[in-house]
């Protein structure tokens, strides 16, 4: 998909001008929160299984080359194939090839972040080929031609009512004046429109959540069943998957697992984890006739050996999003690529570069809600300020910014001035604002004050009150 | 194609200083080590070293707590009378598709004629299915069934009710214990099924609007009969 991101500002405050998105966003907030507080209270050892599914992810990484071939020898030896692509271009020819090569017409998909990455569907398209998103989120969104807002939730953004007038237009074949208000009529009718889709398809191609080297399996966790149904009906099963899924054993697999669907939707366990391996066996009465994996770097073996390595620990659950108040007030469309809130603000300029994405790392409140509450304690913060700092490296961020940096950096270098400078500011302000407390207005900060007002200080520095409070240096 | 392959294991080998022809024995040894005796992580006390009745209180407890309905049956006799019983409570028709799995096979069901039963995978014409699964973890109410000849992986998300035959002796805690006895399975068959389902509930989706709704793509219900073998 064509990226946006350079245009986040103007996209936030649409964002925070449509009356239906803001709706929705409210809708999603409280769910998502609430489910995880309650799933983590219900089990006493998350946060150590927190510390153990790093550590995993740590060796695993330190550890990648070897995994890769160990997961390449297992899928082979299962009767799979592997397809390594450096790129989006590589990972999109090597799915064309195998569609092309069994002349297939119809296509179902799981649902599968690396397919938006890699703008898988329009490629198949332009073969001439039907496409069919089966998740019913993604499903949604692919009626309305647009782009998921929520890695686990695609069509988050979207209410019930714009739901049943996209499927009045869509399915014509049904009565005009049946009853859609209903989340449960909506779904019954998807599930009616899919279950053909399914057993028309020739090629199903779904993500993976793990690939596991000890075996040479690709796992999918999903609630609907969509995903299965996507993997087991068609001739052929496509897996595509970046390189830092792999996981060393199903026992790894497991302990992710258990903090994967606690930090994503709240849930103990999602309905339906798969672990897919190889074709239909001998004997088997159903299931894909062949088994194909398509192995994506795409700019995740340059993030090794960097400050972003942490990065690649990442399982795609959504908490960080879940809890970014910059993510609540604009949604997931405002980030312009793939990869919204904070895990998009990191990944977004580490695969299409700074130059497109750099803007994201500065949508933040740095308030550390990502970083507390990420499965794999990703020190997200952490990684916007690289990215906020290279910005300014590489003369991105804009002039104004610079010059009040450039002043800031001039102060804070000479303690002197530094304590003279703040004393002065923090004495005016604290007058100004004596009555109230706060500031409705302040010369050069009404960027700030436009939308609230600034608290006042309360008229002495903090070096001030520590060196009266006898505090040590 | 080979060239992509390469070219990625050399920038990965790079960053992680291990270049070509360096010495990286210390760490395939600790690759070998972790594949070969996989380590197994912290337990979550819930299922930590219980009794087998224990683990069958929880495993019912979590199941319905996924939205499954559950029942008790003391022999493989009593199967049909138990699956009519439940179809007959829930309005749905007597007609159940299954596996031809041993267990499936040796349940009478000529005993009770007013069901109708076919053996094979579903093609979406099926109403009810009856699967065995091979264990039961009571961590989460979790079912885990594999793909074989007789156990077909349609029957688990094509029909709109599914119906789950589980041994009481077949109940584990962790999805740790899953795992052994899928290894178990895996050195008798020589490699691991084509699918492992791990099935926790109905099928459900919060796609619209965030409200959970019962049988999105797969059942709409799911029923789970617990063998008493012990």
């Amino acid at each position: 998909m064509q990226a946006t991101s350079t245009r986040f500002k103007q996209n936030a405050r649409e964002a925070l001008d449509d009356p239906q998105l803001q709706q929705a966003l409210t809708k999603m907030k409280a769910g998502f929160v609430e489910r995880r507080a309650r799933a983590r209270a219900d089990l006493p050892e998350f946060d150590a299984l927190r510390d153990q599914a790093r550590d995993i992810k740590n060796h695993t990484i330190e550890h990648l080359d070897l995994y890769l071939e160990r997961f390449e020898a297992n899928v082979t030896a299962n009767g799979g194939h592997v397809h390594w692509a450096r790129n989006a271009a590589e990972a999109r020819e090597r799915i064309q090839e195998i569609c092309r090569s069994v002349g297939a017409r119809t296509v179902t998909k799981g649902k599968s972040m690396i397919s938006e990455e890699i703008a898988l569907n329009d490629a198949l398209e332009e073969d001439g080929l039907e496409v069919v998103e089966t998740d019913l989120g993604e499903y949604i969104i692919q009626l309305r031609r647009e782009a998921p807002s929520h890695i686990i939730a695609p069509a988050i953004h979207v209410l019930k009512e714009q739901v049943a007038d996209d499927f009045r237009l869509h399915h014509v074949q049904f009565d005009k004046a049946r009853p859609l208000n209903e989340p449960r009529e909506l779904i019954s009718e998807a599930r009616q429109v899919l279950r053909r889709k399914y057993l028309e398809s020739d090629v199903g191609i779904t993500g993976a959540n793990f690939l596991i080297a000890e075996t040479g399996t690709s796992v999918i966790v999903t609630n609907e069943g969509n995903g299965d149904l996507t993997q087991t009906l068609p001739k052929i099963h496509v897996v595509i998957a970046s390189l830092e899924k792999v996981v060393p054993t199903l026992d790894d697999a497991a302990a992710i697992l258990r903090v994967l669907a606690r930090s994503a939707t709240g849930q103990e366990f999602t309905a339906y984890t798969t672990f897919s391996t190889g074709p239909r066996r001998e004997g088997d009465p159903d299931g894909p006739e062949a088994y194909h994996v398509i192995l994506l770097d795409n700019g995740r073996s340059a993030m090794l050996g960097t400050e972003f390595q942490d990065m690649l620990r990442c399982i795609r659950c959504g908490a960080c999003m879940n809890h970014c108040p910059v993510y609540g007030a604009v949604g997931g469309h405002a980030y312009g690529w793939v990869y919204p809130g904070p895990m998009g603000a990191v990944l977004t300029p580490s695969f299409i570069g700074v130059d497109q994405g750099g803007q994201l790392p500065n949508a933040s409140t740095f308030c550390g809600r990502c970083e507390s509450v990420c499965p794999m304690h990703i020190p997200l913060p952490k990684m916007m300020r690289h990215y906020r700092a290279r910005e300014y490296e590489q003369g991105l961020a804009p002039p104004a910014t610079r010059f009040g940096l450039d002043i800031w950096g001039f102060v804070a270098t000479k303690p002197r001035l530094y304590r003279l400078a703040t004393r002065l500011a923090v004495g005016l302000l604290g007058r100004l604002g004596r009555a109230r407390g706060r500031l409705a207005k302040l010369p050069l900060a009404d960027g700030w004050t436009r939308h609230r007002d600034l608290p006042a200080p309360e008229g002495r520095t903090f070096q001030d009150r520590w060196d009266a409070m006898g505090g040590a240096r | 194609m080979s060239g992509a392959r390469d070219q990625i294991m050399g920038q990965v080998r790079r960053a992680l200083g291990r270049a070509e022809g360096t010495d990286d024995a210390r760490a395939r040894d600790a690759v070998d080590a972790r594949l070969k005796e996989p380590p197994r992580g912290l337990i979550p006390a819930r299922v930590r070293g219980r009794e087998a009745e224990e683990l069958g209180r929880l495993f019912m407890e979590k199941a319905l707590a996924a939205n499954c309905t559950c029942a008790t049956v003391d022999s493989l006799e009593a199967v049909p009378d138990a699956i009519a019983e439940y179809l007959a409570s829930e309005n749905l028709p007597a007609t159940v598709r299954t596996g031809d799995h041993p267990d499936l096979a040796a349940i009478p069901f000529d005993r009770r004629p007013v069901l109708t039963v076919s053996r094979g995978p579903s093609d979406g014409g099926d109403a009810v299915s009856l699967s065995t699964a091979f264990v039961g973890a009571a961590e989460t109410g979790t079912l885990a069934l594999v793909s074989g000849p007789g156990t077909p992986t349609t029957l688990n998300f094509l029909p709109e009710t599914e119906i789950v035959l589980l041994r009481r002796s077949r109940i584990v805690g962790p999805y740790e214990d899953i795992w052994t006895h899928l290894r178990a399975r895996n050195a008798e068959a020589g490699s691991m099924p084509r699918a492992v389902n791990l099935i926790t509930g109905p099928s459900r989706t919060g796609d619209i609007e965030q409200k959970i709704e019962l049988g999105a793509h797969g059942p709409l219900r799911l029923h789970i009969l617990i063998l008493d073998d012990l």
